[in-house]
């Protein structure tokens, strides 16, 4: 399992990576896209929609089964792949890179300090297998 | 319960991904859903279904009793045939979909499903009082089911000789018992192949030889997909004790002829046909993108009219198809609730695929 040292996460397994221009990209993790299988639909959330933290604002579709995703933290939506709705599947081969979800401006930066740091994510994984 | 096949051991070896399945240990895919569907449109896919359950039926008054327990007729069975049906409570419920296998004179094979397996049992001990007969589960059995275009040749050149060439003779829907291996030309995905039931030892044989020789290890995801996209229903989805065969697309089942077999379930089935069905099952394609899931809710203009029963995502068709209930009078033109948006889906017939192909006529 692949957990990038300088992203952030979620117990709800999405990865959060801080920008330099201080906006903040949203994925799944690479536990979280093996554990849902091959993707084949993922709907994004809708551009400059006022989103709180822990706000189910996107879902990622299995074969078998819809799952929720989470806002991280509180912010604005900037941007959404839009690469995903031809190619799905990016969210499974690519977890980290072209399989991104969203990007948002924070309302309050300090909030992605707050996150769990990989070995953290880690941690929270292991103890859930 | 959670009870483990004698091929466990061969689904870890091959990556599987274990699930709880009505008290199975099984593999729900083995790394891709997708890839195990295509290949078995495509190639050869195999199943490990050893969960399922298997009751043999001998003695003089098999049939007899069979014609009273079953909606479809075994009477009409030719020797080696098989026949699919289902088993109805008194009220027409359906307490089982099954296929019963033509094994001898007075004798008689049935395979029905692991979920319903001890009230299926129950049930049988309690309408066989009086008959003279024995109902034997097979537990010791194990079955694998290899189906795709190619599965009968590559499965055949795995057998003993003897099998290979009984098996080689089958048609559609017909079965042979050679030895310890009993083969039946049958399967759950739309696709030519056999389900074989044979001794543990024997199946993880064959499981091993199969995979040898490139065929596909299936989970029960693509399983699913694969008996979805060929207009298969699934018990405890799309019928169960609520709903009888008329109303889950399987009126085609029921044996009315000869009018004086009095099968269980019969007189109300007979009620309902003549009042009216009021509820049919169809099927539903998603040209949008999406995925149709059992439980969303189907309305005509504004008024809700049902409820699928069974979605998926086709990974032949590459949209999402479905089984509905919905009100016999329902129009044409459905939207089917996705969280917050009505979207407008497409009746069908619930045949999506056969054999390999498309049966959509627009797409």
């Amino acid at each position: 399992m692949n957990v990038p040292g300088e992203l952030r996460y979620t117990l709800s397994h999405e990865w959060v990576r801080m920008n330099d221009d201080g906006t903040i990209t949203v994925g799944i993790t690479d536990h979280a896209q093996e554990q849902l299988g091959d993707l084949v639909f993922v709907e994004t959330p809708e551009i400059d929609a006022v989103v709180e933290s822990e706000a189910a604002i996107a879902v990622v579709e299995s074969v078998k089964a819809a799952s929720d995703i989470y806002a991280p933290i509180a912010g604005t939506i900037i941007d959404a792949n839009a690469a995903l709705g031809e190619e799905p599947e990016l969210v499974n081969s690519a977890p980290y890179e072209g399989g991104w979800l969203f990007s948002m401006q924070p309302s309050d930066g300090k909030d992605f300090d707050q996150l769990l740091d990989a070995e953290s994510y880690q941690a929270v994984v292991s103890s859930e297998e | 319960m959670t009870a483990r096949t004698p091929l466990y051991e061969c689904h870890l070896e091959a990556g599987g991904k274990i699930v709880d399945f009505s008290g199975w240990q099984l593999p729900i895919h083995y790394g891709s859903l997708i890839d195990e569907h295509h290949a078995v449109r495509q190639s050869a896919g195999v199943f490990d279904v050893s969960h399922m359950t298997i009751v043999d039926i001998a003695g003089p008054d098999s049939l007899k009793f069979l014609r009273l327990l079953l909606a479809n007729d075994p009477a009409t069975l030719k020797p080696g045939c098989a026949l699919y049906t289902c088993m109805l409570n008194q009220q027409g419920g359906v307490i089982d979909d099954l296929i019963v296998y033509w094994c001898g004179p007075d004798n008689y094979r049935l395979i029905v499903n692991a979920a319903t397996r001890e009230n299926d049992l129950q049930w049988m001990a309690e309408h066989s009082a009086g008959f003279d007969l024995t109902l034997a589960e097979q537990p010791q059995l194990a079955m694998i089911a290899v189906q795709g275009p190619d599965a009968i040749a590559i499965s055949r050149a795995h057998m003993p000789a003897e099998v290979a060439t009984a098996a080689g003779e089958l048609q559609r829907f017909q079965a042979c018992q050679i030895g310890d291996w009993f083969v039946a030309r049958t399967g759950y995905t739309g696709e030519d192949g056999y389900e074989i039931a044979l001794g543990a030892k024997e199946a993880v044989g064959l499981w091993r030889d199969l995979l040898q020789a490139g065929v596909a290890a299936c989970g029960l995801g693509a399983r699913d997909t694969l008996r979805l996209e060929a207009g298969m229903n699934l018990y405890g989805h799309d019928m169960d004790e609520s709903e009888t065969p008329l109303t889950s697309g399987l009126g085609w089942t029921v044996a009315w002829q000869p009018d004086d077999r009095q099968f269980i379930g019969r007189d109300a089935l007979e009620a309902q046909r003549s009042d009216g069905v009021a509820k049919e099952l169809i099927g539903l394609v998603l040209e949008d993108k999406g995925v149709l899931r059992e439980g969303q809710v189907l309305f005509d203009a504004d008024r809700e009219v049902g409820v699928i029963t069974s979605g998926t995502f086709s990974p032949t068709l590459q949209k999402s198809i479905a089984f509905a209930r919905v009100e016999a009078g329902a129009g044409a033109a459905l939207q089917v609730q996705i969280r917050t948006r009505r979207l407008p889906v497409t009746r069908t017939s619930r045949v999506f695929v056969r054999n390999g192909k498309s049966l959509l006529s627009s797409s």
